[in-house]
């Protein structure tokens, strides 16, 4: 067995110190050291997408990483955006929209809509679907997710349902993804 | 699958990394973005004893005009290339090729420099430093130096890179006034590594082009410039004719390879049907930068 590390991470806004074996995936540390279980664990290998978390602020794999990488930096699950509801509106969307079914993809999808729209962005279909490429959904096919994320965007931007200055609802520059 | 148990060393200097790697008893790799080696690890694909991590080293960052050429440092992430308007300014072609990498947030964490060591045959910064005849700074047991990126990449995952050296930064000469660029790839979806990939970098006097770089990604054992397609086309303006002598040049410049979904006869036309396309992107008539933004 190798040396532990020693890390202090700021998970969801609290400082947290362990030791670590430096093989521990962030997405292990989360789930099995601080019970976040809401990072989900799909292909470990930077390709499904269900263990996107954000690390100072940028969605990042948490299986892509070990947890002693993260050492002094800021690391938010989807619990964290959760409780500061930060994502409220996009959780509402996706109940509304029916942009869930079995729920696995759902955190990692949400972490990438909340890195997407955080900066004001208004995107278009196009747009999202390129932006969710890292996400797979084996359940919904994607179309929910996408008017979801698109309602949000526009909720944000107070442009109505039916927009002129947002590129989002026009269903012409629809891809299949 | 995880990783087999290493030791870990977090090092802010690159004398700092060299020192870890000259007092390393086994095997080690460095880590910058991991997007590639912590994967490699988890699959036992490699099972060094010690992890090197390079990902905090300073010098090893920024991107700045220095003498007419501008160093991007090798721990730039792949999203960086998005929003720096010095790359944008001095050398657009990165931006143009950065979103065909994988995806958001794989380019939040991936390097240039890792993505140009570990020279992935399907990757696409080797291919755009191939076209923009740009110099690797290295560092190394042995001191420092610069290697040309021609030469560079020397086969399937293997570069010019000694043991325990690490890339520092990438000097792109600057932009220049006719300058153009142009950038594309073909995929069965958005995301996927390239079934080939092409990166133009060349300059105009009027309507001729006077000087041309042409690489090619996914379409051997390494990135490769495409040297008989390139002297076609110099000198002459870009007409069908020269386009299509230039299409026909490829058989001589590409070694192909061949998948299990990938015929070397399907991957050398797609190539064909890419240099089309991407020499139509680029055109003295396009906007400084070229190609698609
Ligand atoms: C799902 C998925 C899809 C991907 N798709 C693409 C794609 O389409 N195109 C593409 O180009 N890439 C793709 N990648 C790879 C990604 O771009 C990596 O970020 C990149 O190849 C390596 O950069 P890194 O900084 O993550 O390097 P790391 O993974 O940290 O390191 C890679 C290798 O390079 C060495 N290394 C790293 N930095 C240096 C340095 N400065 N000096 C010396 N050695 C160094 C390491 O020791 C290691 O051997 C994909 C990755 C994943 C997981
Ligand atoms: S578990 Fe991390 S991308 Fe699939
Ligand atoms: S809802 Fe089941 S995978 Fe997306």
């Amino acid at each position: 067995m190798s040396v532990l590390a020693s890390v202090s991470i700021t998970v969801n806004g609290q400082v947290v110190q362990a030791l670590v074996e430096p093989r521990t995936s962030l997405a292990d540390f989360l789930r099995n050291d601080l019970g976040l279980t809401g990072t989900h664990l799909g292909c470990e290998m930077g390709v499904c997408g269900a263990c996107l978390v954000l690390l100072e602020d940028r969605a990042v794999h948490a299986c892509l990483m070990y947890a002693v990488q993260a050492h002094g930096l800021g690391v938010e699950t989807i619990e964290g955006l959760s409780e500061r509801r930060a994502i409220a509106d996009l959780q509402q969307a996706f109940h509304e929209r029916n942009a869930l079914q079995c729920g696995f993809c759902t955190p990692g999808v949400l972490v990438t809509a909340y890195e997407l729209l955080s900066n004001g962005a208004c995107p278009s279909r196009a747009e999202i679907r390129d932006a969710l490429s890292g996400n797979y959904c084996r359940c919904t096919g994607y179309e929910a997710i996408v008017d979801a994320i698109g309602q949000v965007a526009r909720g944000r931007a107070k442009v109505p349902n039916t927009p002129a200055g947002c590129k989002i609802g026009s269903d012409t520059d629809e891809t299949v993804s | 699958m995880k990783a087999r148990a290493f030791d870990y060393v977090r090092v802010s200097t690159i004398d700092d990394a060299l020192a870890a790697c000259a007092r390393a008893s086994g095997d080690f790799c460095y880590l910058a973005g991991g997007q590639s080696v912590v994967p490699s690890l988890s699959l036992r694909l490699q099972a060094p004893q010690l992890v090197i991590d390079i990902s905090r080293i300073k010098e090893m960052r920024g991107i700045a005009l220095i003498d007419g050429a501008l160093r991007i440092g090798a721990l730039t992430r792949h999203a960086e290339m998005l929003i720096s308007p010095e790359i944008a300014r001095h050398a657009p072609l990165l931006r143009l090729a950065a979103p065909h990498i994988a995806h958001p947030a794989i380019r939040n964490k991936g390097t240039i420099g890792g993505s140009i060591a570990l020279a992935d045959p399907a990757a696409e910064f080797p291919a755009v430093v191939l076209a923009l005849d740009a110099e690797l700074e290295i560092a190394g047991p042995d001191g420092r130096r610069r290697a040309k990126a021609d030469g560079f990449f020397k086969g399937i995952y293997e570069t010019g890179l000694e043991p325990g050296e690490i890339l520092t930064a990438i000097i792109v000469p600057q932009f220049g006034e006719n300058d153009r660029c142009a950038f594309d790839e073909l995929a069965r979806r958005h995301g996927d590594y390239a079934l080939v990939g092409c990166a133009i970098q060349g300059r105009f006097a009027g309507n001729d082009v006077e000087a041309i770089r042409i690489a090619f990604l996914s379409a051997g054992p390494t990135q490769k410039r495409a040297r008989n397609a390139e002297v076609v086309i110099t000198g002459h303006r870009l007409s069908p004719k020269t386009i299509a002598d230039a299409q026909s040049a490829l058989e001589l410049d590409l070694d192909p390879t061949e998948d299990e979904q990938t015929t070397a006869t399907m991957r050398l036309h797609l190539a064909r049907v890419l240099l089309g396309r991407v020499l139509g992107q680029f055109s003295c008539d396009s906007p400084r930068g070229g190609g698609r933004a």
